[in-house]
């Protein structure tokens, strides 16, 4: 047991022996032996070491379903809600209808799956105990606190027809926030130790809010009358090229970890979401033009390509912090990085003094 | 009470009074451990003291093959872990092929434990036959892991519920009736080390034996140690502490001995609990860089900012042009 107390004025009650001489030797003076060890311990070492291959940080026990969905609906409902707007205001009924509805729909959602998620989803309201600008977490239950409401008195008022005027306040509101809700996702997953979600933290926001016009997109193909799906067909490709643009560039800068988002079961998941993607685009483009039926099947493909990228996201991410590789090599090479640098200097120093 | 609300941590190392900045005035000053792993044994009392002060349920009796760690690591129900690594390497001068066939160990073990080496001619191991390339050298580390207690601590950060809090002490302690399970906390430890506990949903980590620290007792593992490899004290103590025992070591000829965690200006702002390690960081499942990722928060919420603008902007775009124009030709 301990006896030794450490306090401000030394260690008190300290057992004599505390400091053994662990590692001195018999003869300590055989340097030669020690510098033999050294140079064979330059023998290039496997590429990271990590403890019987354990994980260094704890994978989320988030969900799937209930994460990547949130993720999903969430940028449905925010991107959705920009076109109803623009609809609205273009005076495109239909579609403003239908999309005011499915924003409605699908942040109801992705608020019931926040809350299935919880561990204790009874206490779901002690989400609203704190206003806390360091959590995004916390940011985004205000923001849904406020999203949500304007987005379901926009599609009730739309649906009974009754106060035109707040319901045009409303779907303005939602319209205002709604980008809002499709981009603080990404900085939801980036602000975390998951390598494939930080180390990507400058390109998510655009994967995820270009997948959120690519769901919206589809959603309003799939609804609308031909003569007023011009805008979606428009933002399906417009989306497309963001969040395709934005994926390969995340890829680029995460290093060895974007390894992640082409293996397993993540990467099927981005290869579908790419597919399908191509896919809707393509039916934007071209034959949507004049059939309903065509112009269905290619909405259909972009919601379920922007479902595909974000489950590809996210079991990116929890491959990256399922391997302790992801964790250890990129903060190696940050280290060595920095390490250089340091040495760099004296180094240049003690160079300019020789000479 | 919670961190800093609206000011980002500074990563300069030059804030180094988290329960000051959490708003706690005339605290105490701050605690911390060092744990000084070159006189780790392995024995686990500390992993026992601990479930035992705190009643920890029991998180599975599983053999790992692990060396002696069937405990496999950090988690809501494990908040002292300590891993076991055979390497072969020597330890410092220390050797492995010692004759001891002649040693008197009755007569050495009258001595005591400080017995100097010449004397006691008797190393940890007993040789086995030398490995293909020749070498005999066995050493096992230990080392006694545990929550790190971080100056900027990312749970606590973005714990959406204020859930996780600063202690007077300069601690990182969950609040259990808080707590709603939203499980934040658990990838956002760049340590790995707050988990949420299976069948209860909430989040449970090590808390310095907070009930223990406001009664003016050391924690439960500290007080277990039996070779003081875990001390407790004030960290600048601590700090001081811990840079002699590693010059002490060097001197020694144990060249690898380094500090982890003692760096106020490392990415987690200095660990209120730090470490003596024999090897890199990562052969005890430690991360080598760890970083709070809430330090590049401002910059996140700037790219997300510029994201959310351009969907905005983009999806305006989209309506541009003539009213109900025929679909056909319009121009993307
Ligand atoms: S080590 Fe992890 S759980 Fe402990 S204070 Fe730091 S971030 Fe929080
Ligand atoms: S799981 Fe509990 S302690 Fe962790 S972030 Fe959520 S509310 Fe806070």
């Amino acid at each position: 047991m301990s006896t030794s107390d450490v306090t401000k004025g030394g260690i008190r009650g300290e057992r004599p022996g505390r400091e053994a001489e662990a590692g001195r030797g018999l003869r300590p003076g055989r340097r030669g032996r020690r510098g033999r060890r050294g140079e064979e311990l330059m023998v290039p070492q496997a590429e990271f070491t990590s403890y019987y291959g354990r994980p260094v940080i704890t994978p989320p026990s988030w969900q799937a379903r209930d994460i990547a969905g949130y993720f999903f609906l969430g940028g449905l409902a925010g991107a959705g809600s920009v076109l109803a707007a623009g609809s609205h205001l273009t005076g495109r009924r239909t579609a403003a209808r239908a999309l005011k509805i499915s924003s409605t729909v699908a942040i109801a959602g992705s608020a019931a799956a926040l809350v299935h998620d919880l561990g204790r989803p009874e206490r779901f309201a002690n989400m609203l105990r704190v206003f806390k600008p360091t959590s995004p977490m916390s940011m985004g239950s205000w923001l849904l606190a406020a999203y949500g409401p304007a987005a379901g008195a926009a599609a009730v008022l739309d649906v009974t027809g009754l106060l035109p005027r707040t319901g045009r306040t409303a779907t303005i509101g939602a319209a205002l926030l709604g980008p809002a809700v499709a981009a603080y996702t990404a900085v939801l997953a980036a602000d975390t130790a998951v390598p494939a979600w930080h180390e990507g933290y400058r390109e998510l926001p655009f994967v995820f809010t270009g997948s959120a016009a690519v769901a919206a997109a589809g959603m309003g193909l799939m609804t609308a009358p031909p003569e007023e799906n011009g805008p979606a067909r428009r933002a399906a490709l417009l989306g497309a090229a963001v969040e395709t643009a934005a994926v390969r560039a995340m890829e680029r800068r995460v290093g060895v970890v974007a390894e992640t988002y082409r293996h397993g079961r993540a990467g099927r998941l981005m290869r579908a979401a790419r597919a399908l993607t191509a896919l809707g685009a393509l039916g934007a483009a071209l034959p949507a033009r004049c059939s309903r039926p065509a112009a269905a099947v290619s909405g259909a493909a972009l919601l379920a390509a922007s479902a595909c990228t974000r489950f590809g996201v996210f079991h990116a991410g929890v491959a990256s912090a399922e391997d302790p590789k992801y964790t250890v090599l990129p903060q190696r090479e940050r280290l060595e990085r920095r390490q250089a640098e340091q040495a760099g200097k004296p180094a240049e120093a003690e160079r300019a003094e020789q000479a | 009470m919670t961190d800093s609300l609206t000011r980002p941590a500074p990563s300069d190392g030059s804030d180094q009074d988290p329960a000051g900045r959490a708003g706690h005035e005339d605290h105490p000053e701050r605690v911390g451990f060092f744990t000084d792993t070159s006189v780790c044994i392995g024995c686990k009392a500390c992993e026992v003291a601990c479930k035992e002060w705190n009643a920890i349920p029991e998180d599975g009796l599983e053999l790992t093959g692990m060396s002696y760690d069937n405990t496999r690591g950090l988690g809501a129900s494990t908040w002292r872990h300590v891993a076991f690594i055979e390497q072969s390497k020597p330890l410092g001068h220390a050797q492995a092929a010692v004759d001891h066939t002649d040693v008197d160990v009755l007569a050495l073990a009258a001595q005591g434990s400080a017995t100097p080496p010449e004397q006691a001619a008797i190393t940890p191991t007993t040789p086995g036959p030398p490995s293909p390339d020749g070498r005999t050298e066995l050493r096992w580390l230990m080392s006694s892991d545990v929550c790190k207690h971080c100056t900027h601590a990312a749970c606590l950060d973005v714990c959406p519920t204020g859930s996780l809090f600063r202690t007077e002490f300069g601690t990182v302690v969950v609040q259990e009736d808080i707590c709603n399970g939203c499980g934040y906390c658990v990838p956002a430890c760049p340590y790995g080390v707050i988990e949420q506990r299976p069948g209860d949903g909430r989040a449970f980590k090590c808390t310095m034996c907070y009930d223990r620290l406001g009664a003016g007792q050391e924690p439960a593992c500290a007080k277990a140690c039996p070779t003081d490899s875990i001390q407790f004290g004030p960290l600048e103590e601590l700090r001081e502490r811990a840079a002699a025992r590693v010059g002490q070591l060097h001197e020694a000829g144990v060249a690898d001995a380094r500090l982890y965690g003692h760096d106020p200006g490392d990415g987690v702002g200095g660990d209120g609990a730090f470490f003596l390690l024999l090897d890199e960081p990562e052969v005890y499942g430690l991360p080598p860089d760890p970083q709070v990722t809430t330090r590049d928060l401002p910059s996140m919420w700037r790219y997300a900012g510029a994201a959310a603008l351009a969907l905005a902007g983009g999806l305006a775009a989209v309506f541009a042009g003539p009213r109900r124009a025929p679909a056909g030709r319009t121009r993307r």
